[in-house]
């Protein structure tokens, strides 16, 4: 160093930003992450992997990945796979009651957030609270409120057999009232993403659309549906991981053997001497969500760098 | 019929139709249909709701018919209300507490792991904020799964079992992403020139980070403990696997057994209306102090709602 600059005392260093401050500040977070995120699934597994106490008759881990024994894993895959596979059914059950409810969710949830995104007008505001309401009732309660309506002796019986329509056992274990549950725990979430998805599609666009000479559907197909396409697959994996790992609205609907998804199965297995097939089978649900959840991170990393 | 009349009528229905035409043609025709597909799914989305708080003012032990107005199932029943009913009491206490807990913890990690992942480049901080927004999508139950497994078999984590730890340790590792997420977008629209200013005009960087970051991250964080916040009061996969007892259960895994049980009734009614207005409230104060926070800035009403529902 020469000069001016060299001497001390004169201006302040030019600004240089320390690396390790960012460090300190992210290092909790990181460590958090590791001990209660990474390790959480090692364990699983090594549960997986692990042995069977014949005495406790329990699931014990086995952390050295060279002791590993495959036990759990050709059970669960003879499960899955082989003659009589019940957890075949299951999961091909739970691909269809997920793909159904989705698309439901999608067809109920698009035209709603269209029209308030698009022409609710003065009345957005409130049409907005009566959308983002449903997100702020707990997920019990929004069951719970169906479990009153769907009793023998309940309000929807009373309505069909007054048009004469009979009185079904709704809650006596049908895939149809377990989808419904789906369809009403999951949409919120579903409507959500869509609206700020179509709000913040450019109106001058569509105008521009209009102005070109193209017909107010032609438009949608045209102009809208292409722009609405990154929300729809977002709100779509939003909607459909979580289903994928539900119990509970099965257990409050339906509760019956043969509805149950392959939540129910694993949850079912967590406190039994079989936990360590629990803990493969959750793995195996990972390793399948696995590239739709890593499309997922890279979306929402890319949204928030362009977001400026 | 006469001629005239004849022609009469034809040039009736020929202006009808043309009028319809014409209002078919119009570009800008407010979409009715839309309009009624809407209400209907709202009718749909809301009305069960608004039976099942009725339900628990119903004067009867009734699940599915009304039987009159009463506040039974509050406080009027001296065994069986939310008020004295050990259980159900205990139940709103630690869902409070569970809340409470997870948002202190959870939103200080979270913006301190936001403000340090996005300025410290490299592989190391992109690979753990891969590792922060798939903890956000891992579908629950398998999380809570592998949570489960910890805290049951793991040396050192055995210790601590299931109970009040062990929830909110799985609370604030499944919530630390709102406040991590949500925060890197803002800072992201906020860009470098105010940071820059603050150390051209001689601050460190901690001063910078407590005199110009911190403030203008404020509403972004105010929104996130507020998703926190609720988050936690609907949360039920993780409470229902870590909880161990009475003591340590909250309300949705208490109203899920109960029902699952076959002893449901008026009462959990009343302790899923008791959450539904806590939750409301949380989010009512969310929005009026998103409001406050971002006075002066050109925010309106609606970007608050969606602000403070975590989809901005």
């Amino acid at each position: 160093m020469t000069g001016a600059a060299g001497r001390p005392g004169r201006k302040p260093k030019p600004f240089q930003p320390n690396k390790w401050f960012w460090v300190l500040l992210a290092a909790p977070g990181m460590v958090w992450l590791v001990v209660l995120f990474v390790i959480p699934f090692y364990a699983m597994l090594a549960i997986g992997e692990g042995k069977l106490d014949r005495q406790t008759e329990s699931a014990v881990a086995v952390y050295n990945p060279f002791t590993w024994s495959s036990a759990n894993l050709t059970n669960v895959v003879r499960d899955l796979f082989g003659s009589g596979a019940f957890a075949g059914d299951i999961a091909w059950r739970t691909i269809w009651y997920v793909a159904i409810a989705s698309l439901l969710s999608l067809v109920i949830a698009y035209p709603a957030a269209y029209f308030v995104a698009r022409f609710a007008g003065r009345r957005k505001g409130i049409f907005l609270v009566l959308l983002i309401a449903p997100f702020w009732i707990s997920y019990m309660m929004r069951m719970l409120a169906w479990i009153d309506l769907l009793q023998t002796n309940g309000y929807v019986n009373k309505v069909l057999s007054f048009v004469g329509l009979g009185s079904p056992n709704w809650l006596g274990g049908h895939s149809y009232t377990v989808i419904l549950g789906l369809v009403y725990g999951y949409i919120p979430y579903l409507i959500l993403v869509l609206y700020a998805g179509l709000d913040r599609i450019d109106p001058s666009l569509i105008e521009a659309g209009r102005d070109l000479g193209l017909s107010r559907m032609r438009t949608f197909v045209r102009v809208t549906l292409p722009l609405s396409r990154q929300p729809i697959l977002t709100g779509m994996l939003i909607t459909v991981l979580p289903m994928l790992g539900d119990y509970y609205t099965n257990t409050l609907l339906s509760g019956a053997r043969d509805t149950s998804m392959i939540g129910n199965l694993i949850e079912g297995q967590l406190s039994t001497p079989s936990a360590g097939q629990g803990a493969i089978l959750s793995l195996i649900v990972l390793l399948v969500l696995l590239v739709p959840m890593i499309y997922y991170v890279i979306q929402t990393n890319r949204a928030s760098r362009v977001a400026s | 019929m006469s001629g005239t009349a004849v022609a009469e009528q034809i040039s009736t229905t020929g202006t009808a139709r043309r009028s319809r035409a014409r209002f078919l043609r119009n570009p800008w025709r407010h979409p009715w249909f839309l309009e009624g597909f809407t209400w209907l799914y709202l009718i749909w989305s809301l009305a069960p709701i608004a039976i099942a708080v009725l339900f628990s003012f119903n004067k009867g032990k009734s699940q599915a018919t009304y039987q009159g107005l009463s506040v039974r199932w509050y406080w009027g029943d001296k065994v069986n209300s939310i008020w004295y009913n050990p259980q159900l009491h205990s139940a709103m206490i630690e869902t409070l507490k569970l809340s409470a807990l997870t948002t202190v913890i959870a939103v200080p990690i979270g913006v301190a792991f936001a403000l340090g992942i996005n300025r410290w480049r490299g592989f190391l901080p992109s690979s753990f904020n891969f590792l922060m927004i798939l903890s956000f999508v891992v579908p629950e139950l398998i999380f809570g799964v592998a949570m489960f497994f910890i805290f049951t078999q793991m040396p050192g984590l055995k210790d601590v079992g299931l109970g009040n730890v062990a929830e909110v340790l799985g609370l604030v590792t499944w919530n630390v992403s709102w406040p991590a997420i949500i925060v890197q977008a803002r800072l992201v629209t906020i860009g470098k020139q105010y940071e820059e200013a603050s150390a051209d005009l001689g601050c460190t960087q901690f001063q910078t980070m407590r005199r110009v970051m911190l403030p203008l991250l404020v509403p972004a964080i105010f929104a996130s403990a507020i998703l926190v916040f609720s988050g936690v009061i609907d949360d039920f996969v993780i409470v229902d696997l870590l909880s161990s007892n009475a003591s340590n259960t909250p309300m949705s895994v208490i109203i899920y057994s109960t029902q699952h049980g076959g002893n449901g009734g008026p009462a959990l009614n009343a302790l899923a209306t008791v959450m539904l207005l806590l939750s409301f409230l949380v989010a009512i104060l969310g929005y009026l102090g998103y409001r406050i926070m971002t006075r002066g800035q050109r925010i309106d009403g609606q970007q608050a709602l969606t602000a403070i529902a975590g989809a901005e």
